[in-house]
């Protein structure tokens, strides 16, 4: 405590009573960006800086209000009305373009030496650095634009990188919807789904026995025409759900257009068996599907034809026969199974039995 | 690690030694995919695992290896803004050498969840320096090694530097000596403020 007393540490320092007398190099140094104006309101000085950013105009011996239009305060006329701001924050636009702002802060000065006025770049500091060609020793280093400036273009950088990240993403998105093998209205298999089960069944070593039926929805296009796509959609889920209620869980039930589907009935070539449940998958669509009030009816044809017709399993023509099976259906008034008949069809489908010579 | 990192690893390879041969590398260290994400953070083990297929595929050492790497990284036109980044840190080489002290903050500004290396300059005599790298994952060290053999380049100065390794409690800490041979040695390549639109 006495210690205080007897050696007390600021006596040595004598307390300024006046401001430091600065150099014009220092406050250069101290404020590259400001501009001494004079008690008549006239620019006496400007720091390095800001000549820098208007190289072309002799700015000093101007109005201070020539040279810049004030935002805050409005209304300068006189030195005394910047003043009144003192210790306030200015905002400023340069008169001539480009016209970006600049934000500052106003001291007066003693001995009718007029005031101080040191402004900052603002928001355009990016754009001005860059167009007027600024570099690291236009700032003073206690200033942080520099900073913002490695911050402004290392965040850009992260940007663009997490930019291109999303469009890979979103690419890789679209590219695995492309690979998926679901119809996303009804959860069923898709057509590649099913390009790629029957490719399996016909390459595979150990032949296999399976029906294809080919279905097509009877009078859908008039329910979607008269209670609009929703009802479409919905019939076309309910079908979908009939489909696979009436087949087992092996077997394969795929979308193949708006209102076609495939059925594939693993290891099973029974006719009879195969015209009951196409038989039955008839009526259950027919009993009317309601949907928001409205009673849909739909039918279906179907066409049916069996691996065991086949010497050589050949997919194509099992998919055609079983079209030809379901447009005869089609022809004879719809809302009903056919099975695909080979010795009784046309005669270039009669070498259908021989083996392939 | 990072992704920036293992992109970098990738970007390297791939513009040094060809795609075919990154894609052989990628095989070879089973990492089931041949591009690395930027913005992703990767198990360091698949990192390692590359850097290690990289190596016996293209007999190399990996502190070589990662040296030429780090050299890439700052000197290569097409990674400019790393670069310019780090130009950020002065005007002049002796400058930037002191932000490099700055470094990791400044990164972790710019992203925060890079693991980035500890650095501190140490200044011994005019023009002689060493450079304290710590960093929890081992074996990068040289990686350092080559961005300052670059950068020294880049501000045209000719500089000598040696490196040395050692394993600490929390991981390497490596010693970068660096002796200022002659700071005016080339033009070197001129920086703007301004990034270029």
């Amino acid at each position: 405590m006495t210690q205080d007393h007897t050696l007390p540490t600021k006596a040595l320092v004598a307390v300024p009573r006046k401001g430091p007398a600065l150099s014009l190099a220092g406050l250069d140094m101290l404020m590259p960006l400001h501009i001494w104006i004079g008690p008549t309101g006239h620019i006496l000085r400007v720091g390095p800086t800001l000549q820098k950013l208007r190289p072309d105009i002799e700015i000093v011996g101007r109005r201070a209000s020539e040279f810049l239009e004030f935002r805050r305060p409005r209304e300068v006329q006189h030195l005394d009305d910047l003043l009144a701001f003192e210790g306030q924050q200015i905002s400023v636009l340069f008169r001539d373009p480009p016209r970006n702002s600049l934000r500052g802060l106003v001291v007066g000065l003693p001995r009718g030496q007029g005031a101080l006025l040191n402004l900052s770049l603002g928001i355009s500091v990016a754009e001005m650095v860059r167009n007027y060609g600024l570099n690291s020793k236009d700032f003073a280093p206690s200033d942080s634009t520099v900073e913002m400036l490695y911050l402004i273009e290392a965040q850009s950088v992260v940007l663009q990188e997490a930019k291109s990240l999303n469009s890979r993403l979103l690419g890789a998105r679209v590219a695995a919807e492309e690979r998926a093998f679901t119809d996303t209205l009804t959860g069923l298999k898709n057509r590649r789904a099913l390009d790629h089960i029957l490719n399996r069944l016909t390459n595979s070593r150990r032949r296999k026995r399976f029906g294809l039926m080919n279905v097509d929805l009877d009078y859908f296009k008039s329910v979607n025409d008269t209670y609009g796509h929703a009802a479409g959609d919905h019939v076309l889920q309910k079908a979908a759900s009939i489909f696979v209620e009436e087949t087992r869980a092996e077997d394969i039930v795929a979308r193949t257009g708006g209102d076609e589907f495939v059925i594939v009935l693993m290891n099973c070539d029974d006719l009879t068996k195969l015209k009951t449940i196409a038989d039955r998958i008839i009526e259950r669509l027919e009993k009317p599907i309601s949907f928001e009030g409205a009673e849909c009816r739909i039918s279906a044809s179907i066409g049916t034809t069996v691996s065991s017709f086949y010497p050589t399993l050949e997919i194509d023509r099992m998919c055609s026969d079983a079209d030809a099976a379901l447009y005869q259906s089609k022809n004879h008034g719809r809302a009903r199974s056919t099975i695909f008949q080979p010795a009784a069809l046309a005669q270039p489908k009669q070498g259908l039995k021989a083996p392939e010579a | 690690m990072h992704g920036l990192v293992n992109r970098s690893i990738q970007r390297f390879i791939v513009d040094s030694y060809g795609a075919e041969i990154w894609g052989e590398i990628c095989r070879e260290a089973d990492l089931g995919f041949d591009n690395f994400e930027a913005m992703l953070t990767y198990d360091s083990a698949l990192t390692n695992a590359v850097l290690a297929a990289g190596c016996r595929r293209l007999k190399r050492k990996r502190a070589n290896l990662l040296e030429d790497m780090g050299t890439y990284m700052v000197s290569h036109p097409d990674l400019v803004p790393l670069r310019r980044l780090l130009r950020f840190g002065g005007d002049t080489f002796v400058e930037f050498l002191h932000s490099l002290d700055d470094l990791h903050d400044r990164a972790a500004l710019a992203l925060p969840d890079l693991d980035f290396p500890q650095l501190e300059l140490r200044e011994h005599a005019l023009n002689s320096y060493s450079l304290i790298y710590r960093w929890r994952q081992h074996g990068f060290g040289t990686l350092v090694l080559g961005v300052m053999r670059a950068m020294a380049d880049d501000y045209g100065v000719l500089a000598l530097l040696g490196h040395s390794s050692t394993l600490g409690e929390f991981g390497d800490v490596d010693t970068i000596s660096i002796s200022l041979v002659d700071t005016q040695f080339a033009e070197g390549r001129g920086f703007e403020l301004g990034a270029a639109e």
